[in-house]
């Protein structure tokens, strides 16, 4: 059979379909023309573009088809172009026909061009052409009846390639503001009923990197920008149910993840997004969030208080009450899963363990990460960071502000290391626990421009190991400590000269590398330091006002003393 | 090894308590309440004297024919309460003072959680686990 592949197309040679392609083909396509007529994908946006008389398919499902062809994206794109379907703007029968035949060559490793369709070709092999409907057609219902979902995409999408800074600033903002509300550009995201769909699509999102869903994420609900792509793009855009069902057969296909059903695992996506919420109540990551400001923090997830309390116990692995980096990723994962619908689990999974993430995700990354995403996170994170100042009435948090300025500033580790410790927050008196083995001499072997960090990180953990192994004490011995460990720090630091020395012109290289980025730096210090000021006059105007209140009360109860006490007047 | 395990607020309400299902619980219960007057007495008869000094285990409080109850104070004012079967002569001071402190050391960590306001029944599963390991011994 020869379907002349002119018409929509006007270039192309024709098209030579065997029997059992014949069928397949016009299988799939009333698939994907049904689907589109019964899933929520609506066809072509602008109606009129329909060629009368002919039926189109969808281009929702013809993209997840194509997706589930298994070819990179580059392939796709080049197949989408090849046969028509982005000149004319949707995908007629002929389109889609040669481009099902270009998916079988390519599979067949062959290169796309129209010449490699002329040959005979096996059938185009797709991952799940049986069930794609049907899921398809299952998720809508589901979605509609679901909560809005933690968005911790969008932001990790912001982390990665990205087309448009406006957008990412945008998405990147409105978690930021409320982590665990939904903004509204991105509603239809995330409904998922099932964390491993998300967690799939996740990885398959971060493997992939298809621009094409980029492109359909970015404009739902946004004016759109980019759509670079052109009309190959259009016909995909505002398909909620594409990234569904893309997420779906990425579960079922399973080929980009390591880990299927593995929902404790924490993504690099999810890996950002805490991190970025972790430095917004508290810039300095090595360092840890009080009880009280987590508190807050996860109350706003609006799950209930005995939930939130044992999410607590499994991730504050040492009970000190105060979450590490560490340990808040883990409750934050905790709580996005239970938001999700999992059950919590009986103990702490080995994925979530404190040393597993802290293996899994080294420090040089968290720290590096710091001066890539500092000026950009900042801007974002002035406001709720100011919001979260203000909740909190302990003046430590604003003694580590200048800290990490002067790290990015300065780069004088040694002092820097030493204020930070000197405020950093002893919440509790520690308790006698199974300590970590965390060796302090990583700081003399990981010399690096942010040494201060680096020091605080691993003193900092030492030295709650230390405290640890003492009986419980009061918070003046932590700080004596903490000094004793920067002294131990410094002292085997001094003497490693020559190895110190050469160390340090390492970092010199690296700063005029980030001169560029310093002043960026110092502009964002200035305004930290600003934020900072107007922080604390608040506070002060706050404390002035319990002060007077508190005064009133003083002078009420010394004149009720007055009056009981008996008068002895002779 | 314990039959009975309760730990009571500074106001002499119960945080927490839990018995072996194997009786009538409300003899524990009654046993208990009955013990904070002892609690009491003992923590008013060494309070006159610098109370930094005062150790946190309690020691005996009383015994009965069956049974023998335990105390042990905090700095706060909670006490923990331990009830054990008379029998079970194997029991020596050493380790009701160890179970006392495993007592105290969880009930430390539920205190961590800032979701748990001071005053509430406790709830936490770490908690219940490891009453669950001093109890479940005597069956």
């Amino acid at each position: 059979m020869e379907v002349a592949a002119g018409g929509g197309c006007g270039t192309g040679p024709p098209l030579l379909l065997s029997d059992s392609e014949q069928q397949c083909y016009s299988e799939l396509f009333a698939r994907c023309a049904g689907a589109a007529s019964g899933g929520p994908g609506p066809g072509p946006p602008e109606g009129t573009r329909v060629a009368p008389g002919t039926a189109t398919a969808a281009a929702g499902p013809v993209a997840d088809l194509f997706r589930a062809s298994q070819l990179p994206p580059e392939t796709l794109h080049q197949i989408t172009e090849l046969c028509g379907a982005k000149r004319v703007g949707y995908f007629g029968p002929t389109q889609f026909y040669v481009a099902l035949k270009l998916i079988a060559a390519a599979q067949s490793g062959l290169p796309v061009r129209t010449e490699s369709i002329k040959c005979e070709l096996p059938l185009p092999r797709f991952g799940m052409s049986k069930s794609d409907g049907e899921i398809r057609f299952g998720n809508p219902a589901e979605l509609h009846g679901k909560k809005v979902q933690i968005p911790y995409l969008p932001t990790e999408k912001n982390s990665h390639k990205r087309m448009d800074d406006e957008d990412k600033q945008q998405e990147s903002q409105s978690p930021t503001m409320s982590p665990l509300a939904s903004p509204p550009s991105s509603p239809p995201h995330y409904q998922r009923v099932s964390l491993s769909h998300g967690y799939s699509k996740l990885r398959s999102s971060t493997e992939q990197m298809h621009p094409a869903p980029y492109e359909t994420r970015q404009p739902i609900g946004q004016p759109e920008g980019s759509s670079s792509e052109g009309p190959g793009a259009k016909p995909l855009r505002r398909q909620a149910s594409l990234i569904r069902s893309f997420s779906v057969e990425r579960e079922l296909q399973d080929n980009n993840s390591n880990y299927p059903d593995e929902p404790w695992r924490i993504t690099e996506e999810q890996r950002e997004y805490y991190v970025n919420q972790f430095r917004s109540l508290q810039p300095d990551p090595s360092s840890f969030i009080s009880g009280s400001v987590a508190k807050n923090f996860f109350t706003k997830s609006k799950l209930s208080i005995p939930e939130l309390s044992y999410i607590w116990e499994l991730s504050d692995a040492d009970c000190d009450g105060a979450l590490t980096l560490p340990e808040f990723c883990a409750a934050f994962h905790l709580i996005v899963a239970r938001k999700n619908g999992y059950p919590l689990p009986e103990g702490l999974p080995p994925t979530l363990q404190p040393e597993y993430l802290q293996a899994a995700f080294p420090k040089s990354k968290w720290e590096c990460a710091i001066f890539d995403s500092y000026s950009e996170s900042m801007p974002a994170n002035q406001q709720p960071c100011d919001l979260n100042r203000m909740e909190k009435t302990s003046a430590k948090d604003m003694a580590d502000f200048p800290v990490p300025t002067q790290d990015v500033t300065t780069g004088d580790d040694k002092q820097a290391a030493n204020s930070g410790l000197l405020h950093a927050p002893p919440a509790l008196p520690p308790r006698p626990c199974p300590t970590q083995s965390e060796p302090v001499s990583e700081a003399d072997l990981h010399p690096q421009l942010n040494r201060a960090p680096s020091q605080a990180a691993e003193s900092s953990p030492a030295k709650k190991d230390a405290i640890h192994a003492q009986p419980p004490s009061k918070p003046i011995r932590r700080k004596f400590r903490s000094e004793n460990q920067t002294t131990e720090n410094q002292e085997p630091a001094a003497a490693v000269g020559g190895a110190a020395s050469a160390a340090m012109v390492k970092p010199h290289p690296t700063v005029q590398k980030q001169s560029s980025k310093q002043k960026k730096a110092i502009q964002t210090a200035i305004r930290k330091n600003k934020e900072a000021n107007a922080v604390l006059a608040r506070l002060n105007s706050e404390l002035q006002q319990q002060l007077k209140e508190v005064h009133q009360e003083r002078i009420a109860l010394e004149n009720q003393l007055e009056q009981l006490r008996p008068v002895t007047v002779l | 090894m314990a039959v009975c395990i309760a730990v009571i607020a500074k106001e002499n309400y119960p945080l927490y308590i839990r018995s072996t299902p194997t009786e009538n619980e409300l003899k524990f219960h009654y046993m208990v309440h009955t013990s904070l007057d002892v609690v009491d007495e003992k923590i008013s008869a060494m309070g006159k004297a610098l109370v930094d000094q005062r150790e946190l285990y309690l020691g005996l409080l009383y015994p009965t024919e069956d049974y023998k109850v335990y105390g042990y104070v905090t700095n706060s004012k909670v006490k923990f309460v331990m009830v054990v079967d008379s029998s079970n002569t194997a029991l020596r001071d050493n380790e009701i003072r160890s179970m006392f402190r495993k007592l105290h050391n969880s009930y430390t960590d539920v205190m961590c959680n800032p979701f748990y306001n001071p005053g509430d029944r406790i709830q936490s599963r770490a908690f219940e686990n490891m009453v669950t390991s001093m109890m479940i011994q005597v069956c």
